[in-house]
């Protein structure tokens, strides 16, 4: 169990590392790492509180409080993954509209070339 | 730029995936019958000529920057349509599959039944030809399927020979299913308590081309539509007449 809590410890720590320094590279941006960086705090308290882990598993009715920590930490990633399918969406949408605009727009742009070239040929 | 004139403006609106052996046929003979006919080819960033071909044969066309699948392709043109005033939109193939000859009875049908969008069917009165077997098995699938959830017969549920009227194509220049529209759109309408006609037409073999749909896809495509009803359903739940 020690080792397992000083396992998730770690692979927080590291999350935590590779995040900001993502952030300060700018490849993620700031708005987006909100959900990488709460998970992967949650995930460090949670390493730290093995009293916290076995109250939270005697609720579940998990007796293994390793059991317990595993099925948190697939919660955090499933919210954070539910998180960006929403994210991933909504730019679908946005990124649909906005590819209509720019056939509709060339094609008025290009109708008013024309107009303004047989306006200037007369 | 195509102009919207008279008083009950018609725009034919034809969306084109990589066309360039059927489309100017299609647009020659819809100006064979209609000769002052507005119409509109949406291309959907396709590889081969389908531009310039619809430009010569006297269409205009849009050219949307990347693939964006034929729901979005069609509600490319229904924006700019609505934008521009037209009254009804009548959308056809570029393959040639949906005969022009036909324009004019969907427009008829617009015009007088009050549906707010009428489908060329080739079943509605009894035959239907010119289908895969793959395809035909679907089409009773959701034939049944829709005749539930509409509580009317929908003989043709798959066609894309469809008219729209304004207030339709208000609803689907905001909102339109994006990847297998036909049957989504119908339940939109549905939940809008809006009104649909089925007129009989009869459909050829593409000119041109080979369908997209391949088995894999036929089934993928049922999952995705079924998907896509229910998500309607709930999106316009208690939402009669507000899109």
């Amino acid at each position: 169990m020690d080792r397992l809590l000083s396992i998730t410890a770690g692979l927080s720590i590291l999350l935590i590392v590779v995040v900001l320094f993502n952030i300060r590279r700018a490849h993620i941006r700031v708005e987006y790492s909100v959900s990488w960086l709460g998970a992967a705090v949650a995930m460090l308290g949670l390493s730290q509180s093995p009293w916290t882990l076995y109250r939270l598993g005697h609720l579940m009715g998990i007796e293994n409080p390793a059991l317990c920590l595993l099925l948190l930490l697939l919660a955090l990633l499933l919210m954070v993954f539910f998180r960006f399918s929403v994210i991933i969406s909504d730019l679908k949408d946005s990124n649909i509209a906005l590819t209509q605009k720019v056939g509709i727009l060339e094609y008025k742009l290009n109708a008013l070339h024309e107009k303004l070239e047989s306006t200037d040929r007369k | 730029m195509i102009q919207a004139r008279g008083k009950a403006p018609l725009m034919i609106l034809i969306p084109a995936f990589n066309e360039e052996g059927a489309v100017g046929e299609v647009i020659r003979e819809l100006h064979a019958y209609h000769p002052d006919l507005p119409v509109l080819v949406v291309d959907d960033g396709s590889a081969d000529g389908t531009r310039s071909v619809a430009q010569k044969a006297g269409a205009d066309v849009i050219t949307v920057p990347y693939h964006l699948g034929l729901g979005g392709c069609v509600q490319a043109g229904y924006r700019l349509a609505f934008d521009l005033g037209f009254q009804y939109v009548i959308r056809l193939d570029g393959d040639g599959q949906h005969d022009p000859a036909y324009v004019g009875r969907i427009l008829g049908a617009l015009q007088t039944s009050g549906a707010q969008m009428v489908i060329g069917s080739r079943y509605v009165d009894g035959e239907g030809e010119h289908t895969s077997f793959a395809r035909g098995v679907g089409i009773v699938f959701f034939r049944w399927f829709l005749g539930l959830i509409l509580g009317k017969k929908v003989h043709d549920p798959t066609s894309g020979f469809v008219g729209v009227n304004r207030q339709a194509l208000e609803v689907f220049a905001r909102s339109f299913p994006l990847e297998y529209p036909e049957i989504e759109a119908l339940v939109v309408l549905q939940r809008l308590t809006f009104r649909f006609e089925e007129v009989p037409v009869k459909m050829r073999p593409r000119m041109a081309g080979e369908s997209t749909i391949t088995a894999v896809r036929s089934f993928y495509y049922v999952l995705h539509v079924l998907l896509g009803v229910l998500v309607n359903i709930l999106k316009y739940q208690g939402s009669k007449r507000r899109p």
